[in-house]
C-alpha cells in the first residue's frame, strides 16, 4: 500500500515536471462576439512569428471568460462588455489585476422582414415601449407602436439573455441591464434569428450588425432615431461612418480584451498585444466589425505599456453612448 | 374462406407498415447525409484536412480538430476499456452479493443516465483544477472516459452473463482456477459483446461537445499536440498529453454560428469527416467482433 502511494506521487511529480517545459502558449478565452477578431489576430500573429509562439482561443462567453481570467487560468479574456462589479470583486479576491483594452466597435442592428413596407424608422422611445418588461403581453400589435401602422401582430426576436449583446441592448433601450419582456424568441445563435426574421413578415428583432452584413438580401435594416440631434439628426443606420462618429447611438458599443497584469510582463504577450493594436483595426473590418479610430489603438497600447489596471467604466458593466478615445484620454 | 383471406390481408398490411416504419429511420439518415454532402463536398479535400482554422472560410481547415478528436478517442479508449472491463468482471464473477456491491450496481446504472454536462463539471473540478492537468488532452480524455465507463461496465456484465454457466462448470471440472476460467473461457466468449458495447460507447464519446466545452476545450488551436516520439533524449515524451486541443464537434459548432456562408460549407465538410471517422470506428468494431466470434468454438 505504501509503495503504491509513493509510486503514485512519483508519477504525479514526473507529470508536473514535464508540464514546466511547456512551450510558450498564450491562452485566450471569453466572448463569442469578440472571438472572430481575436481569431483573425491570432492567425496572422502565428504566421508572423513562424509558429514560435502558440495562441489558443476558446469561447466561454464574456462572463465565463472573466471567471477564468480571475482564476488565473488565462492570459487574456475577450469581453463584449466592460467588467461588472461581481467580477471585479472575484478578481480582487484572487489577487488578479487586469488591463482593459478596447479592440473594436460592434453595432447592434434592428431588423425587420423585407416584406414589411411600413417600418421606415424607429425611435429609441418606441423601442423601449416594445421591449420594456411592462410591454409583456400588452404590446402585441404594430399599430400600438404607431397608430398609422397596420393592425397586425408583432413577432419579436432577440439575442440570448446570457449574451453581452442582450445586456447592452437592454441597458441602452430599456435603461436597465438584463431587464426586458420575456415573451420573445431568443437564441444564442444569431443565425437562428436571421432565419426567423427572414421567414416571418411580421418580425422585428436585434442582433450584431455583422450578421446583417452577410444576409442583406433576406433582411430589412431599420434606422434608429435617438431624438438627440447633437450626435446626428433623424433616423440613422448602423453604417461604418455612423458607428465611428458615434452617430449610431445608443446601439453601438466598444468591445474589449482584458489582459492579466502578471501575464503582461511576458515577452510573448507584449509582442501579441503590440501586434493586436497594430493590425486589430484592419482585421476587425475584415471579419465584419467596425474598427476604432487609429488614436484609440495607440492609447490602448500606451495603457498596456504603462500597465494601467482597472476599467475606464469604473467596473459597473455596460455603459451607453461612449466614445472610446475620449474615455482613454481622460486618464 | 373469407376469414382466411382477411387474415392474409392483415398479414400483408402489417408487413408493409412494419417495413415503412423501419425505413423511416433509414430515409431520414440518408436525407441528412445527402443534404450535408451537397453542402460540404466542395470543401472536402487535402487542403481542408491539412489546414488550421482561419478567418477566411476558403482557407480554413480541420487539422487541429480531427487530430484532437483522434487523440481524445484513442486515450479515452485506453483509459476506459481496461477499467470498465475489469470492473465488469469483478462485479459479475467475483463480487459477493453484499450491500456494498448492490450500492455500486445501483450507482453504475444511475451514472449511465446522468447528462454529459455533469461529467464536464466533474472533469473541470477534478482533472483540470484539483489534479492540475489544465485544459489538456489528458483532462478531456479522462473526462470522456468517466462518461463512457458505466456503459462499458454494463455491456461487459451483459456479455459475461450471456456465457452459459455450463462452460464455467466444465472448466472448473478440469481443474482450472477461477482466473484461468475467466481468462481462457469466459472472456474470449464474451469479447464480441464487450467490444460492441465499448465501440458504441466510444461513438457516443466522439460526438460529445458539452463536457469538453465545460472543461475548456478550445475553439481556435493552430498547432498539434506534441508527438509522443521526439528527436531529443529520451526520445519518448508524454508532453502531448498536456497540450491544448480542439475537437471536431466544437469546430463544427463554431462554424455553424458564424455569419459567413462559407463557414456553413466548412461545417458541412467537417460533419462529413466526423461521420467517416464514426463509420470507420464502427467498421473496426464489426471486424473485431467477427474475428473473436470465429475463435470461440465449443
Amino acid at each position: 500500500m505504501k509503495k503504491s502511494i509513493i509510486s503514485l506521487i512519483a508519477i504525479f511529480a514526473v507529470f508536473m515536471s514535464i508540464k514546466l517545459h511547456a512551450a510558450q502558449v498564450i491562452k485566450i478565452d471569453g466572448s463569442s462576439t469578440v472571438y472572430p477578431i481575436t481569431e483573425a489576430v491570432a492567425e496572422e500573429f502565428q504566421k508572423a512569428e513562424k509558429g514560435k509562439i502558440k495562441v489558443t482561443v476558446g469561447i466561454s462567453g464574456t462572463g465565463g471568460g472573466f471567471k477564468k481570467l480571475c482564476n488565473g487560468e488565462t492570459d487574456i479574456s475577450n469581453a463584449s462588455r466592460p467588467i461588472k462589479p461581481s467580477e471585479v470583486e472575484l478578481c480582487k479576491k484572487k489577487g488578479i489585476d487586469y488591463i482593459e483594452i478596447p479592440v473594436a466597435y460592434d453595432g447592434i442592428a434592428i431588423l425587420a422582414n423585407p416584406k414589411n413596407n411600413w417600418v421606415d424608422y424607429l425611435t429609441v422611445k418606441e423601442l423601449k415601449k416594445i421591449w420594456e418588461p411592462e410591454a409583456q403581453v400588452k404590446i402585441t400589435k404594430w399599430n400600438q407602436i404607431r397608430p398609422t401602422w397596420p393592425d397586425k401582430e408583432i413577432h419579436l426576436f432577440g439575442a440570448g439573455v446570457d449574451s453581452g449583446t442582450y445586456d447592452y441592448f437592454t441597458e441602452a433601450i430599456v435603461g436597465k441591464e438584463h431587464s426586458s419582456r420575456g415573451d420573445f424568441t431568443s437564441s444564442e445563435d444569431d443565425n437562428v434569428l436571421v432565419q426567423g426574421i427572414a421567414t416571418d413578415s411580421l418580425a422585428l428583432g436585434f442582433f450584431g450588425v455583422a450578421y446583417y452584413e452577410y444576409n442583406k438580401d433576406k433582411l430589412k435594416l431599420v434606422p434608429i432615431d435617438d431624438q438627440n440631434d447633437s450626435n446626428g439628426k433623424g433616423p440613422i443606420l448602423p453604417e461604418y461612418d455612423n458607428v465611428v462618429k458615434g452617430a449610431y447611438q445608443p446601439l453601438s458599443r466598444p468591445i474589449f480584451i482584458y489582459v492579466n497584469k502578471k501575464s503582461a510582463d511576458k515577452p510573448e504577450i507584449q509582442r501579441f498585444i503590440d501586434f493586436y493594436m497594430k493590425n486589430g483595426g484592419q482585421l476587425s473590418k475584415e471579419v465584419g466589425y467596425v474598427a476604432l479610430p487609429a488614436l484609440a489603438y495607440e492609447l490602448g497600447f500606451k495603457r498596456f505599456e504603462k500597465r494601467i489596471t482597472g476599467s475606464v467604466f469604473g467596473g459597473h458593466g455596460s455603459q451607453v453612448g461612449v466614445k472610446i478615445e475620449e474615455l482613454l484620454q481622460r486618464e | 374462406m373469407d376469414r382466411k383471406l382477411l387474415n392474409k390481408w392483415i398479414d400483408r398490411a402489417f408487413y408493409i407498415i412494419g417495413l415503412s416504419v423501419t425505413l423511416i429511420g433509414v430515409v431520414i439518415l440518408l436525407t441528412l447525409i445527402l443534404d450535408i454532402f451537397v453542402d460540404g463536398v466542395s470543401r472536402l479535400g487535402w487542403q481542408f484536412l491539412t489546414s488550421y482554422p482561419s478567418r477566411k472560410p476558403e482557407e480554413a481547415g480541420i487539422l487541429s480538430a480531427w487530430v484532437g478528436t483522434l487523440w481524445i478517442i484513442l486515450l479515452t479508449g485506453l483509459i476506459a476499456f481496461p477499467l470498465g472491463v475489469m470492473a465488469g468482471i469483478y462485479l459479475e464473477e467475483y463480487a459477493k452479493k453484499t450491500w456494498l456491491s448492490n450500492l455500486i450496481e445501483i450507482n453504475i446504472a444511475n451514472l449511465a443516465g446522468v447528462p454529459s454536462i455533469i461529467y464536464g463539471l466533474l472533469g473541470l473540478g477534478l482533472f483540470v483544477r484539483a489534479l492540475a492537468f489544465d485544459r489538456s488532452v489528458i483532462a478531456g480524455a479522462a473526462t470522456l472516459a468517466i462518461l463512457v465507463l458505466p456503459i462499458i461496465i454494463l455491456s461487459t456484465r451483459e456479455a459475461l452473463r450471456a456465457v452459459p454457466f455450463s462452460i464455467r462448470e466444465a472448466s472448473y471440472a478440469l481443474g482450472a482456477t477461477r482466473w484461468q476460467t475467466i481468462q481462457s473461457q469466459v472472456l474470449p466468449a464474451a469479447m464480441p459483446g464487450i467490444l460492441t458495447g465499448t465501440i458504441l460507447a466510444m461513438s457516443r464519446a466522439i460526438g460529445e461537445t458539452a463536457p469538453l466545452i465545460t472543461i475548456g476545450a478550445l475553439t481556435y488551436v493552430a498547432f498539434l499536440p506534441t508527438s509522443p516520439i521526439s528527436s531529443e533524449f529520451p526520445y519518448i515524451t508524454i508532453q502531448g498529453l498536456f497540450d491544448a486541443f480542439s475537437v471536431l464537434p466544437i469546430q463544427i459548432f463554431n462554424w455553424v454560428s458564424r455569419p459567413q456562408k462559407g463557414f456553413f460549407e466548412d461545417a458541412a465538410a467537417g460533419i462529413i469527416v466526423l461521420l467517416i471517422i464514426t463509420f470507420i470506428m464502427n467498421g473496426i468494431a464489426v471486424w473485431l467482433r467477427h474475428r473473436y466470434q470465429k475463435k470461440v468454438r465449443w
